[in-house]
């Protein structure tokens, strides 16, 4: 019942209907999904990995002019060297992931079963420190983005498939993410769906508003605007100021719960990071 | 004359490069070459007199500019310099910036008229190429327009 | 001769060698505040970079702080073959630098 008054909830709010009440995360991500198709009929699925530069193809010329030789090369070579140097007590990143670290970046994010929490990879390298005896480091950019930047580049290609366990805490950590996205906010009162779904392709002032599929597939990001790299919670943050609302701390359950709800729906898109952007 | 004179003022700057990594020379006396002024000024005619020793450039249809009609974001403005002719140097100035000169790029005999770099621009403006052939200048332009961001911006 | 900051790929076609470059700098301005003292941050941009083939100079490039931050640069020239030494060297106005270097392929 909780998942239902949720759901219409947010229905009521926003004014639009863009899923059916009750549904599953299928049925979510089927109606999610076939809304993009048909606003953007010539956009085959896989493209959306490439937001903007998908649907635009004046500001896609100036991007593959930067992916000729992109800024993030840097950050992916400085991260692999993080990733494998040993910490002070000996061992080394590649002792807490699977496949020692390598190809594994769309294991994450994942419901974890005994924290009760969506566990994402950021999450998990600090952990990885922290249980190693070294400091953990700032979410946003610097070291950790550089991190992601490897272990995204190590796994570029892979589909991205994220699961939602028939576990209610799962369900309700990709409801509450659902509900965020949908949710308006801050002084301009908007939802990430006003800008993201039903003005996706529109412009803002001089900006065009970037589809909601696919979003989430090229973090970390080095964005021109940053003149450096950062990660996704850390474009949530910014995503949030813009409309004039408190952001939330970067890896709180709130973004977690965004990213768990996003991600699953890219499902099916690969994963491309990192990426380059305005 | 003048291409013999650039090689022989690379090899001194190699060997001075040399001399500086060996703790022989202060840096100072690399940077001797770098064109304060012509960087300092703020009209493109006062850059190009103080750059090349003249200002006058004749259009050429034979320069192609690659750059956007509109720029995603200024900091980071790519651009192509292109040009079938000799090119001894190629200058790219952008008209509205405080200080128009953006980048000169001195070529030697065997390098091609083909400069490609990532430029700031303050604001919308005109992006001027000068070709430096057979010492006399070449000049094309493109306008790029640069705008306010509604949201990534 | 692994830079830190000069990434460089090089390759040939036919009898062209295309040579690309990204460095890691900040490119500062000067003009740009930091948000918290108010403080303006001091110009730090590279000065002169130097291109050779195989030792020998093919272009010199002088820039300004309107070049972006970390930096690209491409060109092209005659007379390269597969094998062949380029090196890229940067000044800046601090009187850093930095030297990196990779063959034709």
């Amino acid at each position: 019942m909780k998942k239902f008054i949720m759901i219409a909830t947010a229905v009521a709010v926003i004014g639009i209907t863009p899923v059916v009440t009750n549904a599953s995360p299928e049925d979510d991500l089927k109606a999610f999904r076939a809304y993009f198709l048909e606003r953007f009929p010539n956009v085959p699925l896989e493209e959306f990995a490439n937001g903007v530069y998908a649907i635009d193809s004046a500001s896609r010329e100036q991007w593959e002019a930067i992916e000729e030789f992109p800024p993030y090369e840097i950050a992916i070579e400085e991260g692999e060297e993080i990733f494998n140097t040993p910490f002070k007590n000996g061992k080394t990143f590649a002792s807490c992931f699977r496949n020692g670290g390598i190809g594994i970046r769309g294991d994450y994010p994942y419901f974890d079963n005994d924290t009760g929490r969506v566990q994402t990879l950021p999450a998990a390298i600090n952990d990885c420190l922290v249980k190693n005896g070294e400091k953990p480091l700032g979410y946003g950019k610097g070291k950790l983005a550089s991190i992601m930047a490897y272990m995204a580049y190590t796994s570029r290609g892979q589909v991205i498939d994220v699961k939602i366990p028939h576990d209610q805490r799962a369900m309700d950590a990709y409801d509450s993410g659902k509900s965020f996205y949908y949710a308006r906010r801050g002084q301009l009162n908007m939802s990430c769906a006003h800008c993201h779904v039903d003005n996706a392709g529109n412009q803002i002032r001089a900006d065009i508003l970037s589809p909601g599929l696919g979003h989430v597939s090229h973090f970390p990001v080095y964005r021109s605007k940053w003149g450096g790299l950062g990660t996704l919670h850390r474009r949530f943050s910014g995503c949030n100021k813009q409309v004039r609302a408190k952001p939330f701390p970067l890896q709180s359950d709130e973004y977690r719960n965004l990213e768990y709800f996003l991600t699953y729906m890219s499902n099916g898109i690969h994963w491309n990071g990192p990426g380059a952007r305005k | 004359m003048k291409r013999r004179t650039f090689l022989r003022g690379t090899i001194a700057t190699s060997m001075v490069g040399v001399a500086v990594s060996a703790g022989m020379l202060s840096p100072r006396a690399v940077l001797a070459a770098w064109p304060e002024s012509s960087f300092a000024a703020k009209k493109v005619a006062d850059a190009l007199n103080s750059l090349h020793g003249t200002s006058a450039y004749t259009d050429s249809g034979d320069i192609k500019i690659k750059a956007p009609d509109i720029a995603e974001n200024g900091a980071v403005v790519p651009i192509t310099v292109s040009t079938g002719a000799n090119a001894e140097a190629i200058t790219v100035l952008v008209a509205e910036n405080p200080q128009p000169l953006a980048c000169n790029f001195e070529l030697a005999s065997n390098a091609q008229g083909f400069v490609s770099t990532r430029i700031k621009m303050g604001k919308t403006s005109d992006v001027v190429a000068v070709v430096k052939s057979g010492g006399k200048l070449m000049s094309a332009k493109k306008t790029v327009k640069v705008t306010i961001g509604g949201c990534g911006g | 001769m692994a830079s830190k900051s000069i990434r460089i790929r090089a390759n040939i076609k036919g009898d062209v060698t295309e040579v690309k470059a990204l460095m890691s700098h900040p490119m500062e301005t000067g003009l740009r505040k930091d948000k918290k003292t108010g403080e303006k941050i001091p110009a730090h941009f590279i000065k002169e970079v130097n291109a050779e083939h195989k030792g020998t100079s093919v272009m010199v490039a002088q820039w300004g702080v309107a070049v972006s931050k970390n930096p690209y640069l491409s060109f092209k020239f005659k007379g390269g073959a597969a094998g062949d030494t380029i090196k890229i060297s940067w000044v800046d106005n601090k009187g850093e630098s930095d030297t990196g270097e990779t063959t034709i392929k």
